[in-house]
């Protein structure tokens, strides 16, 4: 792990999610310096998104606790204030762009509803607040007065973006947020996650199956499967040099140029561990 | 324009020669959205021979989804449909009654969500013995013993229990495995795989990828693989055509789609994708988003407005599929571009 | 995937009002001229009517048109046509009470129930399916041994007895917004759980809610008069459409058809156009949501 001097901005330890008898998070834990970039990777079962969502307070945790920001999150929030300030240290961006905007409202309204709720600020305040959001995710004047179904599906995560931003979180949670996108738009979100970064020094938890994406946009790395961890490290080292068997064959998997899919088995050899 | 004649000639004079089993020419499909014709498909022309594995890679918009229904003839009811699809010599879109279901057991289609296209209150077992019996007129004992043995081919051993199950009862991977499955039992000659891998797991995917594979190989089969992942296409597709705007912008041997690639749009994908294996400083993503065929403007190239290399003569008309050293490339300045495309970037 | 639109579309939203002919054609605008005159006779019929609609007078009963009574006279001898306009007011005003408790009730256990889920939802449903079970006539009889016959008592109970109809179907679709990811950013966002219902949850299952209140408006109409002609509701010799139904409906086998089916054409009238009108709102409401 990094040796950063600050105190992790978030920490994760012994996290535990049941779901009567599934157990989809089992003793998972991790710290994520301030102003640095973590990747939660994982199949589905793995229990990532679990994870986002107890972070997020919007699944509560079993067991084990979650500290962000110095105040421990690991119980629902008490009082809508609470919950507030909650939002004001860890957003969210989900990986759906058609379905996590209110369809009835423009860009502006939609981000102008989220700093009213976090800021007391006039109108005035607000719409140059809108405007600079809108800007600092790479939309124009006209795409923020627009509908959700007139834009793209970029268009639409860069709304949903700016829309967590207007928290001026801590710590952004991405999940899966560039997998429904076009690869050519991919990259031009991934550029624009690195450029916020820059300007506003916000600490990314990554939860992605796209190691690729891992590579790009976050410096250390968790591996979780069947919701244990099963690996960590700097994410360059997890990638080049995967010690678990698991993260070998999650390396191994990924097409590149010159990759050609191998069978783990051979047909009437046994079968594939899978849900069934 | 190019000619449809001249490119599936050019498609055909390639190694391992002999008629086209699948000869699209100067495909163009237009649907009726609010009131007004659209463009989806503009002059698409694409060969497959027998046994040959074809990629086709595109990203929304580009059309490559049409152009598998197109085959299949699953358009939409009032699409218009101008140039030809011929299948085994026959033009697909004549067929009719017992000849239109004979087409459809040639050619199997395998959808990106397996659960989208299976029946949810029928057994696995009897959607994939249905169009044996019925189709084929196969005895229901010698359809079931077929399944099993299919199943067994693409990794679910116990085929009699999985044939009593319901669709529900497996994961999507599963799932996946069985249409592949019960595509090949009608023993098609073509399949029309239609991001088939893109709602699974990489892991899953892998295995599935070397499922199709294997099998297409083991069965001589001839496939039309469509995905938005030039890389996964080129894994297992002896050559690759790229769509972009609802039109062919390259066809290439696989191998060499990255490292010399004969369109800019082809090389702008490829670069934009980010590398497993090192972080870039910034990753080279294209400006602006991709186009609908519809919203291509008429007289030019559809990616000039994106492209680093676009010149005048590039906005004068829409350029031509023109061949270059076995491929064809709708640059007009492919030549000279020529090595400068794949790898670095500059201008 | 959709590529969105390119940059010259984008619209801003625009709401096209009611009053664009083009947009409601011309089934709309007689519907909507229909359920406006019908709303105006219901607030001014009884300065409009030309006779005293209570007034009985047996040597004048079953005389048809004449001189200024357009629609003759009914079994008591009163003025049809000024029975009419007055009539209009219970008539109109007796469902648009009942659509008005039963949305507003439906809606808001629909809405508690898709947003708490779990115990809330089941203990909700439990109750309606209960309610279910109580025809609205049943209710109504209840109702008249409870208050004593009279409007009140029948709007009351058809009220309950529409409610369960609205929380089940608004139920389906509110538990489909509350699950959509936009709801949860905005709880992750700390907004409260009344805004969001609100601001969004209501908002954006306002075409069914539209389409819901004018189905109901039609069948509150036609049950009312049906509770009324049955003498549970609006008690003679008070001027009501379903009342006046029941009042001359020998009159049709005695060949004076006309006092029982004016109010009769009345009723299908405004409720044919609320349904019609209802239709086109459905369709703005959802154009609006894209």
């Amino acid at each position: 792990m990094s040796e950063a001097s600050d105190a992790p901005v978030l920490q994760a330890a012994g996290l535990r999610k049941e779901f009567g008898k599934l157990v989809a998070v089992d003793d998972v834990s991790f710290d994520l310096p301030p102003g640095r970039s973590l990747a939660i990777v994982g199949e589905s079962g793995s229990g990532k998104t679990t994870i986002a969502r107890m972070i997020v307070g919007l699944e509560r945790p079993t067991g084990g606790t979650i500290t962000a920001c110095g105040h421990d999150r690991s119980r629902p929030a008490r009082s809508t204030r609470d919950r507030r300030r909650r939002g004001r240290e860890v957003q969210i961006v989900f990986q759906d762009p058609y379905t996590s905007l209110d369809p009835r409202q423009t860009a502006e309204a939609t981000i102008d509803e989220v700093l009213r709720l976090h800021h007391g600020w006039r109108a005035d305040g607000r719409q140059a607040r809108t405007a600079e959001l809108i800007d600092l995710v790479g939309l124009d004047t006209r795409q923020a007065r627009a509908l959700p179904r007139s834009l793209s599906g970029g268009q639409r995560q860069r709304v949903a973006i700016a829309r967590a931003l207007a928290a001026q979180p801590a710590i952004l949670i991405l999940d899966e947020s560039v997998a429904a996108l076009d690869v050519s738009i991919q990259a031009q979100v991934l550029n624009l996650l690195a450029d916020i970064r820059d300007e506003t020094h916000v600490s990314y938890i990554l939860i992605s199956h796209d190691l690729a994406v891992v590579r790009q946009l976050t410096d250390e790395a968790i591996v979780l499967h069947r919701g244990k961890v099963v690996e960590r490290g700097r994410t360059a080292r997890v990638l080049d040099h995967p010690e678990h068997p698991y993260t070998q064959r999650l390396r191994a998997s990924v097409p590149r140029p010159g990759w050609k899919p191998r069978r783990r088995r051979q047909p009437g050899a046994g079968e594939e561990n899978g849900v069934s | 324009m190019s000619d449809p004649a001249t490119v599936s000639a050019l498609q055909s004079a390639a190694p391992a020669a002999g008629a086209p089993l699948l000869d699209i020419a100067g495909l163009t499909v237009l649907l009726e959205v609010h009131g007004e014709k659209r463009a989806v498909l503009r002059d698409v022309s694409l060969t497959v021979r027998p046994g040959e594995a074809v990629g086709l890679v595109g990203e929304s918009g580009s059309g490559k989804s049409m152009t598998a229904r197109a085959i299949d003839r699953l358009l939409p009811r009032g699409a218009e449909v101008h140039g030809s699809i011929r299948f085994g010599g026959s033009d697909v879109n004549r067929l009719a009654g017992a000849d239109l279901r004979r087409y459809r057991n040639q050619v199997a289609m395998i959808f990106q969500d397996p659960r989208a296209h299976t029946n949810p209150v029928r057994r696995i077992g009897d959607f994939m013995t249905e169009a044996l019996q019925a189709n084929l007129a196969v005895s229901a004992a010698e359809a079931r013993r077929r399944a099993i043995d299919m199943l067994t081919q693409v990794g679910i051993d116990d085929g009699a229990r999985r044939l009593r199950q319901y669709p529900h009862q497996m994961s999507g991977g599963m799932l996946q495995r069985v249409m592949i499955a019960a595509a090949l039992l009608t023993k098609p000659r073509l399949l029309l795989a239609d991001e088939p891998t893109t709602a699974l797991d990489v892991t899953t995917q892998a295995e599935v990828m070397a499922i199709l594979d294997g099998l297409r190989r083991e069965f001589g089969l001839a496939m039309l693989f469509i995905t938005h992942d030039l890389d996964l296409a080129a894994a297992i597709c002896d050559r690759t055509a790229v769509m972009y705007a609802g039109q062919i912008v390259e066809i290439r041997a696989s191998a060499l789609l990255h490292d010399d690639p004969l369109h800019p749009y082809t090389a702008a994908l490829a670069a934009a994708r980010p590398d497993i294996a090192q972080t870039a400083p910034r990753l080279r993503a294209i400006p602006g988003r991709p186009l609908s065929a519809f919203e291509a403007p008429p007289q030019e190239c559809a990616f000039a407005p994106r492209c680093p290399y676009a010149t005048d003569a590039c906005r004068a008309d829409v350029p031509g599929l023109a061949e270059l050293d076995g491929g064809l490339s709708r640059c007009v300045r492919a030549h000279e571009l020529r090595g400068r495309l794949g790898g670095a970037p500059d201008e | 995937m959709s590529t969105g639109v390119p940059a010259a579309d984008i619209d801003a939203p625009r709401f096209r009002a009611l009053t664009s002919v083009r947009a409601t054609g011309a089934a709309g605008v007689v519907s909507a001229i229909v359920v406006v005159a019908a709303t105006f006779v219901a607030v001014f019929g009884p300065l409009l009517a030309p006779y005293d609609p209570e007034l009985p007078n047996l040597d004048l009963a079953w005389i048809g048109p004449t001189g200024g009574h357009l629609l003759g006279f009914d079994v008591q001898g009163r003025d049809v046509l000024s029975r009419l306009l007055v009539g209009a007011q219970t008539s109109m005003l007796g469902p648009l009470v009942v659509v008005i408790i039963s949305m507003i009730t439906g809606v808001l256990l629909a809405i508690v129930a898709a947003w708490r889920r779990g115990a809330a939802d089941a203990v909700i449903s439990s109750g309606l399916d209960i309610l279910f079970a109580f025809p609205g006539i049943l209710l109504a009889v209840l109702a008249t041994a409870v208050f004593g016959a009279g409007l009140p008592a029948a709007a009351i109970a058809l009220s309950l007895a529409y409610m369960p109809y609205v929380a089940r179907v608004l139920r389906g679709a509110a538990f489909r917004e509350r699950s959509q990811p936009y709801v949860a950013a905005l709880e992750v966002q700390g907004a409260s759980a009344t805004s969001i219902c609100l601001r969004h949850l209501i908002p954006n299952t306002l075409p069914l809610i539209v389409a819901q209140a004018t189905i109901l408006f039609g069948y509150a109409m036609i049950d009312l008069a049906a509770i009324s002609f049955l003498g549970l509701g609006v008690q003679p010799p008070r001027p009501d459409w379903g009342v006046m139904i029941s009042e001359n409906q020998t009159g049709i086998v005695q060949g004076y058809p006309l006092p029982a089916l004016a109010p009769g054409l009345c009723i299908v009238a405004v409720v044919v156009a609320v349904n019609v009108l209802g239709e086109r709102l459905f369709e703005q409401a959802q154009a609006a949501r894209g």
